[in-house]
C-alpha cells in the first residue's frame, strides 16, 4: 500500500504497511538513521522526532498516523546551507553528547520545548523524559538553557 | 624520567607504488553526508596501508591535514579525543588540523600488532596505553625534524618542529609537515626520540572539544546499528527465555505468506528471522510460535538466589587478605558491630541495543559494529567463520554505549552463524528484551563485616566476608586459588590502615552469565564497604568524614576527601529531612570520592539534590572529559542505586525494557559539582602515573547516598536497589 510522508520537505511515497513504525520507515526505507532505535515503546525517546510540529515518539507512530503530516527528523534540523539550528549549536557549546546514541531524540525533544517555553524553568525541562545511559543531563540541562538565551 | 624503548622503528611502513590521494578512505561511502569533521561519521579506518604515512599511527596530507589512529573505541568516555591528545601533544602540531579514525583491527593483526590490544575496557583508554601512544608523535616528529634536516643539508640537532612545521632558525628556513611527509616516511632512525614528561606537555591538560561532538548532534555519527551495505537482509532475534536452554521446535505457520519475511535461521539457543526491514523482521519473530527446551535454569527464582549468596558468607572461603589477627582482636572485644549487605545482579542496558551487521564470502568476512575489544572480535569472527584472523575485517563503529557489555560480542557470533544460513548479509538487531535476556549480568552479591574500634575511635579488627558470582569462570578465564581480583576490588585495596584485617570469599555462580560492568567489583564492593565505614564512624560517634581521615595517610585518598568537604560545606547543618553522606574509592587507578545530599520527605521519598564528585587521577589529559566521566559515572550508578536488578521467575529474566528497568530522567537527575585533584607522581618504575577515569566515578555514589540517608533519616540502608527497600520499615538508629 502507498503511504505518502513528507519528512524533512521532500515527498516520499513508500510501498509500505500503514501500521509499520515511522521509525522503521524512516530508518530502514529512507535511510534517516540519526532516528534511534531505543526500546520500542514509547519509554527511552531515542526516536523522537517532530510530526505536525510535535515531539513524537516514531517507534510507536504507526506511518499510516503520520501520513500527509510535515515530519522532521535530526537530519532536516540544520538550515540548507548546512548552519546549525540553535539548540545543536548549544548542544556543540556545551560539549553535551557522550556515546550520542541518545541524543538526536534529546536535541529533538529540547527542540519542542523551546517552541512551547522559549525560556524554560528547570521545572520545564523536567519535563523531558528522553533517557541518557551515560547521564549527559547535566549539560543537557545547560544546552537548554543556553540555546534560550542565544536563539533569536 | 627514563628513556622509553618502544621500538617502533619496524612500525614505518613504505608503500611505494600505492596511488591513493590520500584523504580518509571509508570502507562504506554516505553520500549525503559531509565529512569535514574532526571524526568522520563514519570513523573506522581503512585497512589499507596508505600513502603519506608517517608511521602506522599518522598519516600526514599534503593540504597539512594530519589523521592519527586511534586505538582505543569511543562509546562516550573521550578516547576518541583524548588518545589523539597524547600523539598531537609530541607530533608538536596545528590540533585544529587533526582528524581522527579507529585503527584498523585487520592491520593489528597484519603488522604484528602495532595498536596493541586495543581493548576498550578496565579504565585503560588513557592508563595503559599513553606511553605508545606519545612515542608514536614522537617518533613521527623526529622522523619530520631529520627529513627537514637531510633536505637542508644541516644537523637535526639545529632543527625544531613547531606548530606542524619544521624550523631552521640560523637561515630563517621552514617546511610543512605535508611537505616533508612523503620524505619522513622513508627516514629509519637509529635511536627513539625520549617522550615528553607530563610538565612538559603543552595540549595535554587543556580542556579541548571533543572531536565527535559535530557528529553527534546531526544525526551523523554512524553507529553500528546505522549500518547499511549492498544486499542487506535484517534480521530479529531471540534467545531461550532461560539461559543454557536451547530451541526444540519452531512452528512457522503463523508468518507464511508475510510479507517480505525471506527466512526463519534456527541456532542451537536462539531463533532469527531474516527479512527486508527490521520492523518485519521482529514482528514475524513475534509470531513464531517456539518451543524451548528450557534445561536446568528453569529451576531458578530471585529468592533462591538472594539465599545462595547469603549461604555463601558461612561456607568455607578463600582468605584474599591477611593483616595482623583480626580473629583474635574480634574475640577479645568488648563490642563488635556487624552488618549484612546485598546487592542483585545488574543489566548494562546500553542505549543502542546489541547489533552486528556480517558480510560473508569464502575468503573474507566484513563486520559492521561497536565493539570495546576489537582484537578478541576479530578472532572471534575468525573462529565462528573458520576463516583466517587475516581474512577478517572488523569495523569499528561508535558504540551507542558500552559499560562492559560490548566487550563479549554475542551478537556478532550470532549475525555470523545467520549469515552463513541464509548466504546473504545480514544486519541482526537485537531489541530491548533481547538485550535484557541476552545480557550477561553484573554478578549478585553478599558480603558480611565484623569490627572492633580502637579506643581512639580508628579500627582496630574489621573482618570481611563476601560471596559473589566469578566473572572468570563465567567467561571462561581460570581463577587463581579459587578466586579472581575483581571479586574483592574495593574490599581488600582501600585507603585505610587497619592494623588488624581480614578479607576472605567465595565465589558462586547461578545460571546466569556475569561479566564486567562499570566499575566491576567496585559496584558493589564500594557500597558495602563504605557503608560500613560509615557505620563504624557513627558507632564511633565520630563525623565520618574526620573517622575517615584519621585511618589515612595517602596523599591521593587525603586531596580527595579534603575537596569534598571543602566543596560540599560539610560542616554546615543542613535543615531536618535532609542529610549529606561521603563515600570514597580507589577503582581502576584513581581515587573518586562523592558527597551526596538528599531529601528524604515525610512520606519516605527520596530525592538526591547534589552530588559532588572529587577525583585524583593523577595525571589530566582533558578536564572536560573528566567532568563529563564523572557525572556520567555518578547518574550511572545511581540508577543501578535507586532501580536497578534483574529478578529471575522460573529461571526467566523478568526485566525486559525501561518500564521494569527504569533509568533515571532530567527530573530525578541530581546537579552534580565536580572537582579534578590532580596529585601527580610517578610509579616504581618512576613512569608518570595515569588513572583511569571511565569507571571510578560509578563506585562511590551508592553508599554517598545511602549514608546521605543515613544521616537524614537514622536509616541504615543494606540492601539495592532502593526501590525495594521500605524506610518505613527500618528502625532508627
Amino acid at each position: 500500500m502507498a503511504v505518502t510522508l513528507k519528512v524533512n520537505g521532500q515527498t516520499h511515497t513508500l510501498d509500505i504497511e500503514p501500521e509499520m513504525p515511522l521509525l522503521w520507515a524512516l530508518r530502514d526505507e529512507l535511510q534517516l538513521t540519526g532516528t534511534k532505535f531505543g526500546c520500542g515503546i514509547a519509554q527511552c525517546g531515542a526516536c523522537t522526532v517532530h510530526v505536525g510540529g510535535v515531539a513524537m515518539r516514531s517507534c510507536s507512530v504507526p506511518v499510516g498516523a503520520a501520513a500527509g503530516k510535515d515530519i522532521v527528523t535530526i537530519e532536516g534540523l540544520a538550515s540548507a546551507d548546512g548552519k546549525l539550528h540553535p539548540v545543536q549549536a548549544a548542544w556543540v557549546a556545551e560539549d553535551v553528547p557522550q556515546c550520542g546514541y541518545c541524543q538526536s531524540g534529546q536535541i529533538m525533544a529540547a527542540v519542542a520545548l523551546l517552541k512551547e517555553k522559549p525560556n524554560p524553568t528547570d521545572e520545564d525541562i523536567n519535563t523531558i523524559t528522553n533517557i541518557c545511559r551515560c547521564g549527559t543531563y547535566v549539560r543537557i540541562r545547560k544546552a537548554i538553557h543556553r540555546a534560550a538565551t542565544t536563539r533569536t | 624520567m627514563g628513556h622509553i624503548e618502544p621500538n617502533l622503528s619496524r612500525r614505518h611502513f613504505v608503500v611505494a607504488g600505492l596511488s591513493a590521494a590520500g584523504g580518509l578512505m571509508l570502507g562504506v561511502s554516505f553520500p549525503n553526508l559531509a565529512s569535514a569533521m574532526p571524526l568522520s561519521q563514519a570513523p573506522w579506518s581503512n585497512d589499507a596501508v596508505a600513502a603519506n604515512e608517517i608511521n602506522a599511527w599518522i598519516l600526514i596530507e599534503p593540504d597539512e591535514t594530519i589523521t592519527i589512529r586511534i586505538p582505543h573505541a569511543e562509546m562516550g568516555q573521550g578516547a576518541g579525543t583524548a588518545n589523539p591528545m597524547l600523539v598531537a601533544e609530541e607530533l608538536e602540531c596545528d590540533w585544529a588540523k587533526i582528524k581522527g579514525e579507529f585503527a584498523s583491527p585487520n592491520r593489528n593483526v597484519r603488522e604484528n600488532n602495532v595498536y596493541k590490544d586495543q581493548n576498550t575496557v578496565g579504565s585503560r583508554g588513557v592508563a595503559t596505553s599513553w606511553q605508545y601512544l606519545q612515542q608514536a608523535g614522537a617518533s613521527a616528529r623526529a622522523r619530520l625534524v631529520q627529513a627537514a634536516a637531510n633536505q637542508w643539508k644541516v644537523p637535526a640537532a639545529e632543527c625544531v618542529a613547531e606548530n606542524g612545521a619544521v624550523l631552521h632558525k640560523a637561515s630563517n628556513r621552514r617546511l610543512t609537515y605535508g611537505k616533508l611527509a612523503p620524505d619522513a616516511a622513508k627516514i629509519t632512525l637509529d635511536k627513539e626520540p625520549a617522550i615528553k614528561t607530563p610538565d612538559q606537555f603543552k595540549l595535554v591538560g587543556k580542556p579541548l572539544a571533543r572531536l565527535d561532538t559535530p557528529v553527534k548532534v546531526n544525526g551523523a555519527a554512524k553507529f553500528g546499528i546505522d549500518t547499511r551495505i549492498e544486499g542487506m537482509t535484517y534480521a530479529a532475534i531471540i534467545s531461550c527465555p532461560v539461559v543454557g536452554g536451547t530451541v526444540a521446535s519452531v512452528d512457522e505457520s503463523p508468518i507464511a505468506g508475510k510479507r517480505g519475511i525471506i527466512k526463519v535461521v534456527k541456532l542451537e539457543n536462539a531463533v532469527a528471522v531474516v527479512a527486508d526491514n527490521t520492523w518485519r523482521a521482529q514482528e514475524a519473530l513475534n509470531a513464531l510460535k517456539i518451543t524451548w527446551n528450557y534445561g536446568a535454569g528453569a529451576s531458578s527464582d530471585t529468592a533462591q538466589m538472594k539465599k545462595f549468596y547469603r549461604d555463601g558468607l558461612n561456607e568455607q572461603l578463600v582468605d584474599v587478605r591477611k593483616d595482623g589477627d583480626a580473629a583474635g582482636v574480634l574475640a577479645q572485644a568488648g563490642k563488635v558491630i556487624e552488618a549484612t549487605y546485598e546487592v542483585p545482579h545488574l543489566p548494562h542496558v546500553p542505549m543502542e541495543p546489541l547489533n552486528a551487521t556480517v558480510k560473508l564470502s569464502a575468503d573474507r568476512v566484513d563486520v559492521w559494529m561497536g565493539t570495546q575489544s576489537a582484537l578478541s572480535t576479530l578472532q572471534q569472527a575468525a573462529e565462528v567463520s573458520g576463516l583466517k584472523p587475516e581474512q577478517c575485517f572488523i569495523h569499528n563503529a561508535y558504540l551507542g554505549g558500552g559499560f562492559g557489555r560490548r566487550s563479549r560480542n554475542d551478537e556478532m557470533r550470532q549475525a555470523i552463524l545467520v549469515a552463513k544460513d541464509v548466504g546473504r548479509p545480514v544486519k541482526l538487531t537485537w531489541d530491548r528484551p533481547q538485550d535484557m535476556r541476552g545480557d550477561r549480568y553484573r554478578p549478585q552479591a553478599a558480603a558480611r563485616f565484623k569490627a572492633a574500634l580502637a579506643p581512639d575511635g580508628t579500627i582496630a579488627a574489621l573482618e570481611t566476608r563476601f560471596a559473589v558470582g566469578s566473572i572468570n569462570r563465567s567467561i571462561g578465564r581460570p581463577l587463581e586459588n579459587g578466586m579472581e581480583g575483581q571479586a574483592h576490588d574495593g574490599l581488600s585495596n582501600q585507603g585505610y590502615k587497619i592494623p588488624n584485617l581480614h578479607v576472605a570469599g567465595i565465589l558462586k555462580n547461578t545460571h546466569l552469565p556475569v561479566n564486567f560492568w562499570r566499575s566491576v567489583g567496585g559496584s558493589q564492593n564500594c557500597f558495602f564497604f563504605e557503608s560500613f565505614i560509615d557505620e563504624l564512624a557513627y558507632a564511633a560517634g565520630k563525623d565520618p568524614i574526620a573517622f575517615r581521615r584519621a585511618m589515612l595517610d595517602r596523599k591521593d585518598f587525603l586531596t580527595v576527601l579534603d575537596k569534598l568537604e571543602e566543596v560540599s560545606n560539610w560542616k554546615q547543618k543542613l535543615p531536618p529531612g535532609r542529610g549529606r553522606g561521603v563515600a570514597i574509592t580507589f577503582n581502576h587507578g584513581s581515587v573518586a570520592g562523592h558527597v551526596a545530599e538528599v531529601t528524604v520527605d515525610n512520606q519516605n521519598r527520596i530525592r538526591v539534590d547534589r552530588v559532588f564528585v572529587a577525583v585524583d587521577c593523577y595525571n589530566v589529559v582533558n578536564p572536560k572529559i573528566i567532568e563529563a566521566q564523572m557525572e556520567s559515572g555518578a547518574l550511572y550508578g545511581l540508577t543501578a542505586a535507586l532501580y536497578g536488578e534483574i529478578t529471575v521467575k522460573e529461571g526467566q529474566i523478568q526485566e525486559l525494557n525501561f518500564d521494569t528497568q527504569r533509568n533515571v530522567q532530567m527530573s530525578e537527575a541530581p546537579r552534580i559539582e565536580v572537582h579534578i585533584t590532580p596529585t601527580g607522581g610517578t610509579t616504581q618504575n618512576g613512569a608518570p602515573k595515569w588513572g583511569g577515569i571511565g569507571e571510578c566515578g560509578t563506585a562511590p555514589i551508592a553508599p554517598a547516598l545511602t549514608n546521605a540517608i543515613f544521616a537524614a533519616t537514622g536509616k541504615r540502608v543494606r540492601e539495592l536497589p532502593l526501590k525495594n527497600v521500605k524506610l518505613a520499615e527500618i528502625a532508627s538508629l
